[in-house]
């Protein structure tokens, strides 16, 4: 079948009555969520996750991905009207989104933003469903040395290319790469890791209680500390006189919204780049290729539109990793990949044969997503308005309160409640000394599948590590996590001449 | 934030260290012909997680940051221990009190006193909270949530909904 039958097929998945009211739930919810200062798409799925068990597990991953993209367009609403960015994948748009704003352009920037962010994610998802069946049958030829060579690929991306600190990105790496044994040897058996014989710790440590304590306690911690006084929230008006307008001034910015798009999908696809970096970049191409570089920060509607189709392209981008081969592109991913896991559709290349059904419905459920967003973001405009002066105690409150709730749901013990707590208070202060936590997230996801596909190689391999280079596929990943992982030490060569050879005259 | 940084980078070492040392329960080495043992990947990582905290630890002597800004925010730490103190009671009175008064007293607390606001605003977000709760998670869901020595309580209600 091609992919045209696979994806309409899919739609009679998606249109489903239920798929349909859950991708409009969804999409409402994530526009909110990303709009709420502090709170994107990673806090968005790690609170809601748990309360989607009350939908099947295909219609609530499709739940998922509708909060997930609807949080990628709401970024760009507090980011114009608080000039607070929604979640860091909006910071480019504060650039020239608050000075519009401020110059009473707001409504004329929030168009520019829904639009751009509808063209980025149309554009993104046509290239997602393209390259989405061959990738994964590139990766049916996947062993698990290739497994392991790709998961360790990952990591060091974050490491060659994840801009923090390299010390500090290894650290949480391993640390997440621990906490992921922790329980029953995934051979042998055995427990380890169990802390004074706690029987919680049996089972493990749960993607979910992390990122709950991470990406909820953690970061309502991290908004009490930095809301010291209340933003002002700019009033918005939309006219269907600005919308016409809006639509205007899209027409001239075709270039730059293609720029975006292609450049934050192929971005979004490495774990340690992700919507943030894309967004940036996305912006700076389009400044040093405009024009008038100087109008730029200072309200241009270009600048709102490069990092906004950018940061939706690059959402999608890092889905195509996570549902072709089983490595997520981005924590919000990661999240979802744990989620899957949690229900039995354990992404990757068998999974499209296997349950090509969801597979296919959940892609095309990605097109009615990105209609669904555009089309609410534009309506609820002046609800966002009343949202956004919603004081931060209640928000905080009430996330802390589901953080809770949601924490013991899963598994119902009082053991992961009081884990949540702690991964909360450390990941808040692990944020504060710039510690990255993304890959702290991944690397508990993935840690599983690494030990297991590296122990399963050397089983097979009978404890021969060469196993690991020989094969064409898995010494290709290993050779470029090699590259990667050398990047920053090339950087530090280069940087102090002393130590170099002296260049030529 | 050097003080903190180096606070920081001497507990991960002291937590590797704590890790590395309940890892060698299983063994840690190659075992012959089947590759690591089952406390071999802890261990190792651990080890590298150890090495590159002492790195950080070290690096912040060696070149300290030009600008020290204090790690906590002087004005607003008080708000961020009292709302961690208020979590951790919160969730310690869970198993005895009960969810939902537990949750009440932590709603009532933080948005009454904590978040100075109106009377009529904190009734009202304290009463529908836990009612939500228990129609979401126990009566759709069928996830029953701790309820202490309030359990007498719900069994009508347990009566009418199951």
């Amino acid at each position: 079948m091609d992919v045209f039958s696979l994806l309409m097929d899919g739609f009679a998945t998606s249109l489903s009555p239920l798929n349909l009211m859950i991708v409009l739930l969804g999409v409402t919810a994530g526009l909110f969520i990303g709009a709420m200062p502090g709170l994107g798409s990673v806090n968005g799925v790690a609170i809601v996750l748990p309360l989607t068990f009350i939908v099947p597990p295909s219609s609530a991953i499709i739940l998922l991905c509708a909060i997930y993209y609807g949080a990628m367009y709401g970024g760009a609403v507090s980011s114009i009207l608080l000039g607070i960015p929604g979640a860091s994948t909006a910071v480019a748009t504060t650039f020239d989104g608050r000075p519009m704003a401020q110059q009473g352009k707001a409504g004329l920037a929030l168009i520019a933003a829904a639009v751009a962010s509808f063209i980025g994610g149309t554009i993104s998802v046509v290239l997602f469903t393209v390259f989405a069946a061959p990738l994964a049958d590139l990766a049916l030829k996947f062993g698990p040395a290739e497994e392991f060579a790709l998961v360790l690929l990952a990591f060091t991306t974050f490491v060659g290319l994840g801009g923090d600190d390299v010390l500090k990105t290894i650290v949480m790496i391993c640390l997440g790469l621990v906490l992921s044994t922790v329980g029953l040897d995934l051979i042998s058996g055995q427990p380890r890791l169990i802390f004074g014989d706690l029987p919680g710790f049996y089972s493990g440590i749960s993607f979910l209680v992390l990122a709950i304590g991470v990406y909820g306690i953690g970061e309502v911690l991290h908004t009490i500390e930095t809301s010291k006084t209340a933003p002002q929230v700019t009033p918005a008006r939309i006219t269907f006189k600005e919308l016409g307008a809006g639509f205007r001034a899209m027409n001239r910015l075709w270039r730059t919204m293609s720029v975006g798009s292609f450049l934050g999908f192929f971005v979004g696809m490495l774990p340690a780049a992700g919507a943030t970096p894309a967004s940036l970049m996305a912006y700076g191409i389009a400044r040093s290729t405009s024009k008038k570089p100087d109008s730029f920060g200072k309200g241009n509607i270009e600048g709102v539109a490069a990092p906004e189709t950018a940061n939706n392209a690059a959402s999608t981008g890092s889905l195509l990793p996570m549902l072709t081969l089983g490595i997520p592109g981005s924590p919000t991913t990661a999240l979802l990949l744990g989620g899957m896991v949690m229900w039995g559709l354990v992404p990757g290349p068998m999974l499209f044969i296997e349950q090509p059904d969801f597979v296919w419905g959940l892609i095309s459920s990605l097109y009615t997503a990105n209609f669904a967003a555009v089309l609410i973001n534009l309506a609820l405009i002046p609800l966002f308005v009343w949202a956004l002066r919603m004081p931060f105690t209640v928000l905080c409150a009430i996330v802390l309160v589901l953080c809770i709730v949601g924490g013991f749901a899963p598994s119902q013990k009082m053991h992961d409640v009081w884990l949540i707590a702690g991964f909360g208070i450390a990941g808040y202060l692990l944020r504060k000394a710039d510690y990255p936590l993304a890959p702290l997230v991944l690397a508990l996801v993935l840690g599983p599948l690494m030990e297991k596909s590296f122990r399963q190689t050397l089983i097979a391999e009978q404890g021969n590590v060469l196993a690991f280079v020989e094969r064409p596929l898995s010494g290709t990943f290993i050779a470029l996590a090699v590259l990667f992982f050398l990047l920053p030490l090339a950087k530090y060569l280069r940087k102090s001449p002393k130590d170099g050879v002296a260049p030529a005259q | 934030m050097v003080t903190a940084d180096r606070v920081i980078a001497a507990s991960l070492m002291v937590f590797s260290a704590y890790l590395m040392w309940h890892a060698t329960v299983l063994p840690i080495g190659w075992e012959g012909s089947s590759g690591p043992g089952g406390g071999a990947f802890p261990f190792w990582l651990s080890l590298v997680m150890l090495l590159a905290s002492a790195g950080i630890f070290l690096r912040s002597f060696v070149s300290p940051p030009k600008d020290d800004k204090p790690f906590f925010d002087p004005e607003m730490i008080r708000s961020v221990v009292l709302v961690c103190v208020a979590l951790l009671v919160t969730i310690g009175a869970m198993q005895y009190l009960g969810t939902y008064v537990a949750l009440m007293g932590f709603l009532l607390w933080y948005l009454r006193i904590f978040g100075g606001h109106s009377w009529t605003l904190t009734a009202s977000i304290t009463l529908i909270t836990p009612v939500f709760l228990f129609f979401f998670f126990e009566v759709t869901l069928k996830i029953l949530l701790p309820k202490g020595v309030t359990e007498p309580f719900f069994l009508p209600l347990y009566a009418i909904f199951f």
